[in-house]
Parts: C-alpha cells; structure tokens; sequence
C-alpha cells in the first residue's frame, strides 16, 4: 500500500514543554486514520507540523512523499486542512467563501465556480449558496468547511475536532459524509477528536495519544489486546457451596481455575471469583464448576470496548 | 558583410546554449501562462482584490470617506466663494493659484491640506487597526494558511490593499478639488502646479500609509482589535497634542537670554527643530508646507548671513523637492520600519485556529 502520511521522530517543543514527543506513525492511501486524545495532548500541533505551518524541532514529516517542512507549499497543494473551530467570512455567501478558497487555488474562476457547485450539493448546501455565512447554522459551518477542504481536490484530508458543538444527529451526518466522500473518491482521511465513539465509528485505524506521546496504534480490537496484552477478558463469576459432596475448597477451585489455558490471574473474594483471561474461557470455566459440584450462581463477561481502553490510557 | 555578422553572432548564440550558461528554456518558460510564477501572482491579485473589496463594502470605510471628503469640499468652497478676492490681491506673476485652493481658506474653516493632514492618520487607522486580528479572531486566519500560499502574502496583501485604496481616495480628492478650480475658475492649472499637487498627493500617500502600517503593527501584535485601535489613536494623540508640550517644556529650559550670542540662539533654535523631526505629522507638515508654498526656501533656522543675497522669489519644485528629501525620507523609513516589524511578528508567529 502506498504511504499518504510518514511521520518518524517528530518532536516539537515550547520552550519546556513538549507538545510533541518523538512521534512515528504512517497512515497509507485510502484509509481513516483517527486521532484520539484529550484536550492537549498535541493532536493540533501535530497536525500543524504535518502542514508546515510550524516548525519543527526534529523528526522528519512526509505528506504525500513531500518533505512537509522544506515544501509545504507543495504539501498543501495536496492535503486539505479543516482546522478547528474554521471561520468563514460572515459578510459573503456560502458560495463566495468556497470560491474564494478556490481562487487561492489557482482554480480558474469558471472551473472553480462549477466545481464549487457540485461539492455544495455534495454537502447539501446548494439551497442555502447564497445565504450569507453569518445565517448559516453550527452543522452548516462545518458541512461548508467540509466543502471547503474538498474543493481542492486533495489526497489527503485533515480534519482537527470537525465534530465540536455540533449534535448528536449533526454528528452523524457529518461523519457519514466524510466515509462516504472518502470511500468515493479514495481520499485519505486524519481525524483528530476526543470523542471516542465518533472515532470508532469511523476510523479504519486509531491511534491514541497523550502527552504528546502515541501510545498505541491500530485497529481498535487491536488496540484491547495491546493495552492489556494479558486480559482483554474479564469474567466474573459467582459460586454457591450450600452442597455438602464438594470434592474441593474454594481455593483449590481457583487453583485450577487458574489452570485453565488462557487464563492470566483469578481474583478470589468470598464466593466471587475475578477471572482475567487473554481469550473467552466462560465455557470452561462453567464446566470445571459445574463438575466440582459448586453451583453457578451468576457468570458475567465484561470486554472491553474502547471506552475502556480510553480510560486506561488516560489515566496513565 | 552582415550574414557574416549574423553567422557569428548565432553561433555565439549556439555556444552559450551549449554551454548553458544561460538556461533558455527556464527563462521562456516563465513567460507562459499558468506556470508557477505567474499563478503566484495571479492569486496574490485575487486576495488583494479581495481585501480591496472588503474596504470599500466596510462602513467604517464609508463613513471616514464621508467625513473626509465633506470637509475637504467644505473648505473647496469656502475657498472657491472668496477665490476673486484671493486672486485680485496677489500680484498676478508669483501666484501659484491652485495650489492657494490648497493651502488658504477664508478663516471659517481650515485649509484642505490641514484636513488630510488631521484626517489622514485618523484614517489610515481606522483602515488597519484590525487587519490581523480579526481574521485570526474569526477563525478564518488559519483556513487561508492552510491554502498553499506563502505566509507573506496575506500581509502584502493587507498593506497595499489599502495603500491603493487610500491612494485612489487621495487622488480622487486632489483632484476634485484640481477640477472644481477649474470649473470654478476657467484657467487652467500650469504645469508646475499640477506637479506638485501630484507629488502632495503621492507624499500624502506614504503619510496615511505610515499610520495603516503602524496600525497593521498593533494588529499583529496585538489579540483584540479594539487595543490596537486605541493604541493607534494613542500615538497619534501623543505626537500631534502631548509630544509638542513635552518638546516645549524641554526646550524652554534651554531658552537662551534676550542678549546671548548669535551662536547659542542657533543652537537653540536647531534644537527645537531637530526635536520635533521625530513626529510624523511634523515631517508631514513640513513637506506640504514646502511642495504647497513655493515661497518657502528653508524649513529650519536661517543665519542672517545665509539669507544675504537670497532673491526673494519662489522655489522651482525640484528645489522644494531637494528641500524636504530628509523629511520624505524619513516618513518613508518610519513606514518602512513599521511594515518591517509587522512582517517579521507575522511571519514568526504560530498560527492556530482562534487563539
């Protein structure tokens, strides 16, 4: 596959502080790439490095096989950039700030008027074109500024927090839009956000960053398994021992609950059992505790979605 | 004869293609249309285009102009309603009519060059004092930097934006004034005085736009329009009211008796003049008063001896020119420093969205 983003080393620094810690990620054409990560964490400066629009202190960033740094007129040539919270000109129409974003293209005006068209309907904005931009609603900023990375025609499209104050229904039309355009038109997609179920609903891939620092990356069932390498799954099991033919206690129950292949540590309290195991072992589990003679009184699985995996990292 | 010259001269031509001293190719292909150069220059048009239009729509724009242009026509026929009895009691061969229009009035108003000295700053202000940081503050600041332009030309573009708009107000109002005389009065202007309405109105051009590159400065320096607006005002209040009494109080201590030698006079009188050099608005004064007044022979202290053998007649315009060179010069520096400052904050300065 071929590399849209390669990123090796990256670090910026404000004096101190580093927003930006020796950062290594690759994003290949064609895919959705999420972000994630708390409120400044780095997710912007980053996004600005990848455009040239700040200097970087050491590392090297390519866009689309173009040294970011040294070209990034080139680069943003080819990469749209919807940055967060975008501003448009109040006082013109919908359709003038897209053709105006055109004209700094160097789209001619005819061209860039037909295409502007086109990406308006693309977004639904058509019937409101002529609308000054000042009417325009939170959702119709964002779809407008969707149109406005698209008119470019970039490889690469860069969306920093696109879905901030927007709601529940406008988020999911936003996202839509930005699978569906990227499906059809095979364009790459790096989507920053805090908001985990926005990213799994998305993204191909996520990589999950704090502190300026990119602690894992890949798909998301993926990511369970790198964070707790040892127990994605958790069982929690309840036994009753009211039955006098026990052939063991529950100690030795554990033991060799622990026995079992897969499982990593068993927690005993009272007559819950905790069971942390790298794969499902619900149905064993169950069968060694039924044939002990203990009876099973209740047997949660709990996986861990990303929600969880967004907590841990967090807290680090 | 000749197609032995020109042989010569074309394999000569052959010899630096072959040596490719000269790069043929590059140099022709920077003449076609939609190569990169000229694409460059084809967008940074539509932004100061842009920005141009966004001027003329402001109402702040419209209401300076407004106010601008009716106290220049106020005075215009303040002037023009008494021009007869300016014109019957000047001797007819020094006069310099047009440029009276100008510079005199009848006393209920100031002159015109007065008003575009006041206003002019005020003006040049009220175009710049926001450039920056309203477009950082509305967001749209980091959408433009995210287009593959270079970082500078949105701040080019802002500068001479409004330097053509104030130039066209500039001339648009010289010249009606120029106009209306001559309607008015049925004699054209000499040749002389239109030059040197001209040249006021260029140098009342780099005057305004002094105060919209100090004001583009406070923009970029500055987060919120409104301290950069009351910064500008600030400065321009400080040279035209505060900065004179200062000057007078320092200069007072200096003040030589009624008996002292000729000497510490001179040195007394340099000072006062050399003090005051600083103020915009008194190099401003200056030069309108010398390109206006053909009159004017001298700007600074004269000795008695430099003025024995002096014809008391008027300036040819090259001489008032040569007279006020250090004062155009250093009106231009000042604008130049200010364009300077703000180019290098803006260009080191990170861009982030609304922050």
């Amino acid at each position: 596959m071929e590399k849209r983003i390669e990123v090796s080393g990256l670090t910026k620094k404000y004096g101190n502080f580093v927003a930006v810690d020796d950062l290594t990620l690759s994003i290949e054409k064609g895919e959705i790439f999420g972000l994630l990560g708390p409120n400044g964490a780095g997710k912007s400066t980053t996004i600005l490095m990848l455009l040239g629009l700040t200097e970087v202190d050491s590392g090297h960033v390519e866009v689309c096989g173009i040294d970011a740094t040294r070209y990034p007129l080139d680069v943003k040539r080819k990469v749209g950039y919807l940055p967060e919270d975008v501003g448009f000109y109040n006082d013109y129409s919908g359709l003038q700030n897209l053709m105006y974003i055109a004209r700094l293209n160097n789209i001619p005006e005819e061209q860039a008027k037909r295409h502007a068209l086109n990406i308006l309907e693309e977004v639904g904005l058509l019937d409101a074109k002529d609308k000054k931009v000042g009417n325009y609603s939170r959702g119709m900023r964002q779809r407008l500024g969707l149109a406005d990375v698209l008119i470019k025609e970039p490889e690469v499209i860069i969306l920093d927090e696109p879905t901030l104050g927007l709601d529940p229904e406008g988020v999911r039309k936003f996202l839509e839009l930005i699978v569906k355009l990227s499906r059809k038109k095979g364009i790459t997609v790096l989507f920053s956000s805090h908001h985990l179920h926005q990213i799994q609903q998305v993204c191909d891939r996520v990589g999950i960053f704090v502190k300026g620092k990119l602690l894992a990356k890949g798909k998301i069932s993926d990511l369970a398994e790198q964070l707790f390498s040892k127990n994605a799954f958790t069982i929690e099991l309840g036994v009753t021992n009211k039955e006098s033919n026990l052939s063991c206690s529950l100690e030795e129950l554990a033991n060799k609950i622990n026995a079992i292949k897969g499982v990593g540590k068993v927690t005993l309290n009272k007559d819950h059992f905790l069971v942390e195991s790298k794969h499902d072992v619900s149905g064993e589990l169950s069968k060694l505790v039924v044939s002990l003679g203990y009876g099973l009184s209740y047997l949660t699985k709990k996986e861990y979605g990303l929600d969880d995996i967004y907590h841990q990292y967090f807290q680090e | 004869m000749n197609t032995i010259v020109n042989n010569i001269s074309f394999s000569k031509l052959d010899k630096i293609k072959s040596l490719k001293l000269f790069n043929f190719e590059d140099f022709f292909k920077r003449r076609n249309p939609g190569n990169s150069s000229n694409s460059r220059i084809e967008v940074f048009k539509v932004m100061v285009k842009k920005e141009i239009t966004d001027h003329i729509r402001n109402w702040r724009f419209i209401i300076l102009f407004s106010i601008i242009a009716l106290a220049c026509l106020g005075t215009l026929f303040s002037t023009l309603s008494d021009s007869a009895k300016i014109l019957t009691t000047s001797n007819s061969d020094s006069t310099f009519f047009f440029l009276n229009l100008f510079t005199k009035s009848n006393g209920t108003l100031p002159s015109f060059f007065v008003f575009v000295g006041f206003l002019g700053p005020l003006f040049g202000i009220g175009l710049g004092f926001d450039a920056i940081s309203s477009e950082q503050n509305k967001g749209t600041l980091s959408r433009t930097m995210a287009q593959p332009i270079p970082r500078d030309y949105i701040i080019n573009a802002k500068f001479l934006a409004g330097i053509i708009v104030v130039s066209v107000m500039l001339f648009a109002l010289s010249f009606l004034v120029l106009g209306a005389g001559l309607v008015a009065l049925g004699i054209p202007p000499t040749a002389e005085e239109f030059m040197r309405i001209v040249v006021y109105t260029i140098l009342s051009i780099v005057y305004v736009s002094f105060w919209l590159n100090l004001s583009i400065l406070f923009s970029t320096r500055f987060k919120q329009p409104a301290t950069s607006a009351l910064l500008g005002l600030a400065v321009w209040l400080f040279f035209t009211i505060f900065y004179p009494l200062i000057v007078n109080i320092i200069v007072k201590g200096f003040e030589p008796g009624k008996y002292a030698p000729q000497g510490k006079i001179l040195l007394y009188q340099k000072l006062k003049f050399y003090l005051v050099q600083i103020m915009p608005n008194e190099l401003f004064d200056q030069i309108t008063s010398a390109i206006l007044v053909p009159s004017i022979r001298s700007l600074g202290p004269l000795t008695m001896e430099q003025m024995q053998g002096a014809i008391p007649s008027t300036l040819s315009i090259g001489q008032s020119l040569l007279l006020v060179w250090p004062q155009v010069t250093g009106l231009l520096a000042l604008t130049l420093l200010c364009f300077l400052f703000s180019y290098v904050i803006f260009m080191k300065r990170e861009i982030r969205s609304r922050e």
